[in-house]
């Protein structure tokens, strides 16, 4: 399978379109064949974060077997589409998704928040196909607005898309990059929040305020685009819809479910950070059988 | 006492240098913080609009950006003052630009007590303490405008994070056109068997200024400017300290964290010696930057009586 998503990345390399190859059955079926990996490398590595992980799996597949020009046999492709995951704790579902593309072996994830790794606890770029260091929020959206400079100055034309939590929001230097990026017009740069409502303590609404989100991102500038966070037609939708601007910066609010298809791990803050025991792996195995 | 000796703002040099090499590394590109004009970037700015970005005081997005953009195979040279470039994104530093080792050039004035009448918050006391702090970054405080060209070339030539210290005030220039700064090693600038004074920044000067004094009572003082801090110079302390018995650091810094720190544990760890260190013993507060120095106890008298202190505790 991971052969198959090499070709079909490598077939649509040179495309603009960045049109999408999978059906909607095919995401569906990648989806839950990489909630399984993700729910087994955080209990294989007894920590981790799986409700993040979760929650923001349709996006990535959506970009990574979908909508981004990327290439896994060449990581450091000049041209390729950035994606900078801010929320760097939920490494396992982008490593989940960087090892079905084919950028590393799949047993690596075995590896991962284990010594000598390259799968460290937070994004790291020791991995193939990560960008950017992570683990201290806020920094991503600054860091993808670098790159989106980067490729007006080289006169290129690849996008780059920056994974925000809902709760990462709180961090001051988001709403410092986001006034940057309007300012400087990075028409080329895509943020998207994973909102599903819940961060390191308690929901989001119990710890700080957000709402009204859409408007604060309007009111910076920014074009906005709302969408089902778990649901192919729509993400991929909304996706090939930020992907046609060239003025504004563009953020995608994604409306997602933390801990998405394991239910006792769905809106439940308690799995934020902590893996599965024993008997709570063999359940959500099950249900994701 | 002090010699008379021209004076020139390295601000300035570092603003006219950046520019001198815009057409040789297409790659640079300057970043600011709202304070181009004193950091001498709005020469840059003036010059190439489309390889310069402004992001206002948002120091943390300003560093972040930075980060992106090496990442992305640029040569980003990011200035502000000290206080607001090393202090406020720190974080930053630390989880972007050091630990992916990514090439971002952070070029800070305004360092130390020279700041002046701006007062204790715009002094950054401390910047060298946390810049050597970051593990893989090289850590510069040129001691005058010569060096400090020479320097600011070096950082766009030499892959890697770095951090150079600039001051406000006009220093003096106490090297000739013919000076060759060498990253790697530290510069005997005056030789001398009895005391090794080592300083850095502005204090090389006053250093100097040191020797003269007790040349007139007939101790040699071996002056060396430890321009670079990261990576040390080993060596050059090694050979001070084995070869003079005494040592005496001098810094326009906070006492812990910078130079003193750097020669102790070298010299601890290696060749026990008696070390006398000049610096600041804490955070200072507004006035002329003479007047500070002086009531801070960074002058040539303070570093003669030190470095008698050091010789007196000298072994055998």
């Amino acid at each position: 399978m991971a052969t198959t998503a090499r070709a079909q990345n490598n077939a649509s390399a040179d495309s603009r379109s960045r049109k999408p190859g999978y059906t909607t059955e095919e995401l569906q079926a990648i989806a839950l064949e990489l909630r399984r990996d993700i729910i087994t490398t955080i209990h294989n590595a007894g920590t981790g974060h799986p409700g993040g992980s979760l929650s923001e799996l349709e996006i990535l597949i959506s970009l990574y077997f979908g909508r981004m020009r990327h290439d896994p046999d060449n990581p450091s492709w000049p041209d390729r589409d950035r994606l900078i995951l801010s929320k760097g704790h939920a490494s396992p579902g982008l490593y989940a998704v960087l090892a079905k593309a084919g950028y590393f072996p799949r047993e690596e994830l075995s590896t991962f928040r284990k010594i000598n790794s390259r799968l460290q606890g937070h994004a790291h770029p020791m991995t193939p196909g990560v960008e950017m260091n992570s683990g201290s929020l806020g920094m991503g959206l600054s860091f993808a607005l670098g790159c989106a400079l980067a490729a007006r100055l080289t006169r290129k034309d690849y996008l780059v898309y920056a994974i925000l939590g809902d709760g990462e929001c709180d961090e001051g230097e988001i709403w410092e990059a986001a006034m940057a990026a309007s300012h400087h017009k990075a028409g080329n740069l895509i943020a998207v929040v994973d909102r599903n409502r819940i961060q390191n303590d308690r929901f989001t609404d119990e710890v700080m305020t957000l709402e009204p989100l859409a408007a604060k991102w309007r009111a910076f500038g920014w074009r906005v685009i709302e969408t089902p966070g778990h649901e192919f037609p729509p993400l991929l939708d909304a996706i090939g819809r930020a992907q046609r601007g060239r003025t504004k910066p563009t953020v995608i609010i994604a409306h997602t479910v933390k801990g998405k298809g394991v239910s006792f791990m769905e809106n439940n803050p308690a799995f934020h950070g902590r893996a599965p025991n024993q008997e709570e792996y063999q359940q959500a195995m099950q249900e994701l059988a | 006492m002090a010699a008379q000796r021209e004076m020139a703002a390295t601000r300035e040099t570092y603003g006219r240098t950046l520019l001198s090499m815009a057409e040789e590394f297409p790659e640079i590109v300057v970043l600011g913080g709202d304070l181009n004009v004193s950091v001498f970037t709005h020469l840059w700015r003036d010059q190439y609009p489309d390889r310069f970005y402004d992001f206002g005081p948002s120091e943390q997005n300003l560093i972040a950006v930075g980060a992106g953009l090496a990442a992305s195979g640029q040569i980003p040279f990011v200035s502000t003052f000290s206080v607001f470039g090393v202090g406020r994104p720190f974080d930053q530093l630390r989880v972007l630009v050091a630990q992916p080792h990514l090439n971002l050039k952070l070029v800070c004035t305004h360092a130390g007590i020279l700041t002046g009448e701006d007062g204790m918050s715009a002094q950054a006391v401390e910047d060298l303490a946390l810049a050597c702090s970051l593990s893989g970054f090289t850590v510069v405080c040129p001691s005058d405008s010569v060096e400090t060209a020479q320097v600011v070339r070096a950082a766009a030539v030499n892959e890697g994070p770095i951090y150079i210290r600039l001051a406000r005030a006009a220093t003096p220039v106490i090297h000739g056109p013919d000076y060759k700064y060498t990253p790697e090693r530290s510069e005997v600038i005056r030789q001398g068997a009895d005391v090794s004074i080592i300083a850095t920044g502005v204090m090389v000067s006053v250093a100097l200024d040191a020797a003269e004094l007790l040349a007139q009572s007939g101790i040699q003082a071996r002056v060396i400017n430890m321009h670079t801090l990261r990576p040390t110079d080993e060596e050059t302390i090694l050979a001070a300290a084995r070869e003079t018995g005494a040592v005496v650091t001098a810094e326009e810094h906070y006492i812990h964290g910078g130079l003193g720190s750097i020669v102790g544990q070298v010299t601890g760890q290696h060749h026990p010696t008696p070390i006398e260190m000049v610096a600041l013993q804490g955070y200072a507060e507004s006035g002329k930057p003479e007047e500070l120095m002086a009531k801070n106890g960074l002058t040539p008298e303070a570093l003669r009586d030190a470095s008698e202190k050091a010789i007196k505790r000298k072994r055998g």
